[in-house]
């Protein structure tokens, strides 16, 4: 987005001490109110980030009066030994790939009829945006009794003739039930940011384009998707890190789900580190995890990269 | 110059200050020493999992209140925490070292806190605890450190009227039901297709109840958790012939259709419904279901698959932790609450089984010959303690999970195997729990 400017002038040294001053004392003024949160976010979230890498090394437990002893690599051998970690690593892939594309669509699809300017538009942003405000626990624990065997889903597919499984007990198709109800909980949130990339494009740029003659499906791809380039990216990016972290729906209506269909990376390590009283453990499967948002991240990053803009 | 220094100078300040507010307030809310001398009165800290839960709360109070009335050198505070959350805030006190001075711990963690150095042996109670049934009595390598009030026992809740129908032998705590009898009777309920399941254990539950529920039925097979000898390893009795065969009952329960795989969260409801014939339950269920089907309810022994039949043991236990400034103060508490007559207010207020026969005799239906008698019976005869190892946690969710897998269709023998590497590989990590 950026010109290159013509920096032909040089500017008078007075002029450029001047704004130097100014940048210098609005810049201290920045630090100044920017260190109180910098400070807690280095004591909470930094610093135990690094210290959960060290634990990682370590034989650390829960409760113990032994203190904890550095162990080299054993506990990265025992996780990639371990077939629930494999499993794990599996479904979390598994539901990013699966909710990324579908539930973007889906919320872009919304937003658009959202974004339509008749009657109503208001009642249906509230009710689509309604299940992101409610509790991810409640909305577990109302899909946990609507997927039981002989819950409201079987009973409604019974009326159109369909005998629906066990969805929660059945491998097959246990992690599917899950992957249901977190698009039907999350989908309003991204509609809502969907909703305001749509709303930044000027609308002389459809009059154009039906003015030169474009059919619907014609201006979505070539007005309304170029002009959405950013809002996607930072969908995107958004709903990978929100699929990946997937654990309240698991913990509730599966723990870990039948044969280990369900369970995710985020689960297995509260699981072991809390309930099973393995830190250190815990802690290994937390470093793989940050390892694997991060590189996922990167790769986004550059597939996204702005290509003609210069720094 | 002047201006702008200043400016920098307040703005500072005022994050400053905000942030040494935000952290005070923090500080100001938790609770801080756990014995505090207020004008000679010290006072000591209760914590106890009861929030919400009326009876047991009341009884509890009530006891403190008494204790605090008859001396006047120590206070005692009591603070109620919700079960669901309360080892979570224990452990968390306990990092902090901020625990109170007396808590009331599920018996099956004694070993594990005792061992973490969070609780002191109880000592001076050697003959009062004698009289206690041995299941609330919560003792690890060789010392004791902690009591409970009442005990409770697992039943299978059925009916008369349903033995009378369908022919099916009236069990006694002297002649319980044998394995083959009890598929038998199942077999006859399901054929009749007046039930919608023959039975219900409860495996919509989670957490602990997998293996407090299910563990006694793998040792009424002749299996067991960990080999109780030296607690070293789990090798031969939970992947043994024994285990198996409970492992393969266990799943064809629910796969031939005689209990649901996953109950719904309210077993006892269901039954009280006239859902299931044969509920696997605890004596907590007496109340709610006396009151529906009055005389006709009947509480059966466990089912001896082959060992005996057995159900498990322990329930809340009250101790002392080792921070506390105090210690006589706090044995001094706990000799006193122990009396028979706190005992029986307990264990009415709970209706569960007292602990001891003194107090058995002044809680109406616990009197031998009483109507809840049978429980005190059941738990006499048929009960095994959870192993007794500070390992006890990880053991319990590895076999829940186990358990559940087996459930679900796994192969016994693989999924029972890895479950007995992983806890042999936690005992020998924590050098068998030596102190």
């Amino acid at each position: 987005m950026s010109t290159v400017e013509a920096a032909t002038h040089p500017a008078p040294p007075v002029v450029r001490a001047h704004s130097h001053k100014r940048n210098r004392r609005s810049t201290s003024v920045a630090v100044a109110m920017l260190v109180p949160a910098a400070v807690l976010m280095i004591t909470f979230l930094i610093i135990p980030i690094f210290l959960t890498f060290g634990l990682a090394f370590t034989n650390a437990r829960l409760i113990s009066p032994v203190p904890a002893r550095f162990v080299g690599f054993d506990n990265f051998v025992r996780l990639f030994t371990n077939d629930t970690f494999w499993k794990s690593l599996l479904n979390t892939i598994v539901f990013t790939i699966v909710i990324v594309p579908v539930q973007s669509g889906l919320a872009l699809g919304l937003a658009i009829l959202v974004n339509a300017k008749v009657r109503g538009t208001n009642f249906f942003r509230t009710v689509y945006f309604l299940p992101v405000v409610t509790s991810m626990v409640v909305v577990s624990m109302l899909w946990l009794f609507m997927y039981q065997p002989d819950g409201l889903i079987n009973v409604l597919l019974a009326k159109v003739g369909i005998t629906g499984p066990d969805w929660l007990g059945d491998p097959k198709t246990a992690l599917f039930a899950i992957i249901v109800l977190s698009i039907w909980q999350a989908v309003g949130f991204h509609m809502v940011i969907w909703l305001s990339g749509l709303q930044t494009i000027p609308a002389e740029l459809y009059e154009a384009a039906s003015i030169d003659g474009a059919g619907r499906w014609q201006q979505f791809v070539h007005v309304t998707w170029p002009g959405l380039r950013q809002t996607s990216i930072f969908i995107l990016i958004t709903i990978t890190i929100a699929a990946f972290s997937l654990f309240t729906q698991v913990n509730i209506m599966t723990q870990g789900g039948p044969l280990d269909s369900t369970s995710t990376l985020v689960y297995m390590a509260v699981f072991t580190g809390f309930q099973q009283q393995q830190t250190g453990y815990a802690a290994a499967i937390s470093l793989v995890f940050f390892a694997l948002v991060l590189t996922v991240s990167l790769i986004q990053r550059y597939l996204t990269r702005d290509k003609g803009a210069t720094r | 110059m002047l201006k702008r220094t200043a400016r920098l100078v307040a703005t500072t300040f005022v994050a400053a200050s905000l942030m040494l507010s935000v952290a005070a307030c923090s500080k100001g809310g938790a609770t801080s020493t756990n014995a505090a001398t207020a004008g000679g009165t010290q006072t000591l800290t209760l914590w106890t999992h009861n929030a919400g839960n009326k009876g047991e709360l009341g009884a509890i109070q009530q006891v403190v209140d008494d204790y605090n009335a008859s001396q006047t050198t120590y206070k005692v505070d009591l603070q109620a925490f919700p079960q669901d959350s309360y080892n979570q805030s224990v452990v968390a006190a306990a990092a902090s070292k901020k625990l109170p001075c007396i808590l009331d711990i599920d018996q099956p963690n004694v070993a594990n806190w005792a061992w973490a150095g969070y609780l002191a042996p109880i000592t001076g109670m050697d003959d009062i605890l004698a009289k206690y049934l041995p299941s609330t009595v919560a003792k690890w390598n060789g010392k004791t450190y902690a009591y409970g009030y009442y005990d409770v026992a697992l039943t299978w809740v059925t009916r008369t009227s349903i033995l009378k129908k369908y022919g099916i032998r009236v069990p006694t705590v002297d002649q319980p039901w044998t394995g083959e009898e009890f598929m038998a009777a199942l077999k006859k309920v399901k054929d009749s297709g007046d039930f919608k399941y023959p039975a219900d254990m409860a495996t919509g539950w989670t957490g602990e109840w997998w293996p407090y529920g299910y563990s006694p039925q793998l040792q009424a097979f002749g299996g067991d958790l960990i080999n109780r000898t030296d607690y070293k390893s789990a090798d031969g009795v939970l992947n043994g012939d024994a285990a198996i065969k409970w492992a393969n009952w266990f799943a064809g329960m629910a796969k031939d259709g005689y209990m649901p795989k996953k109950s719904s969260a309210d077993p006892a409801a269901d039954f009280m419904n006239g859902k299931s014939a044969f509920l696997w339950n605890g004596s907590w269920t007496a109340v709610p279901t006396r009151e529906k089907f009055g005389d006709d309810v009947l509480f059966a022994p466990p089912v001896d698959f082959g060992n005996g039949g057995k159900i498990g043991g322990g329930s809340w236990t009250w101790g002392y932790s080792t921070g506390c400034s105090s210690p006589e103060g706090a044995l001094d508490y706990l000799k006193f609450a122990s009396a028979d007559k706190y005992v029986a207010k307990v264990s009415a207020d709970t209706n569960n089984i007292p602990t001891t026969d003194a107090a058995a005799a002044m809680v109406p239906g616990f009197e031998p010959g009483g109507e809840n008698d049978v429980f005190r019976q059941i738990s006499k005869k048929f009960t095994v303690m959870r192993p007794e190892t500070p390992g006890y946690p990880f053991i319990a969710t590895t076999f829940g999970k186990a358990a559940q897998d087996i459930l679900n269709g796994a192969d016994p023998k693989t999924t029972l195997d890895q479950a007995v590497k992983d806890i042999d590989d936690n005992q020998k990590a924590n050098d068998y729990f030596q102190q």
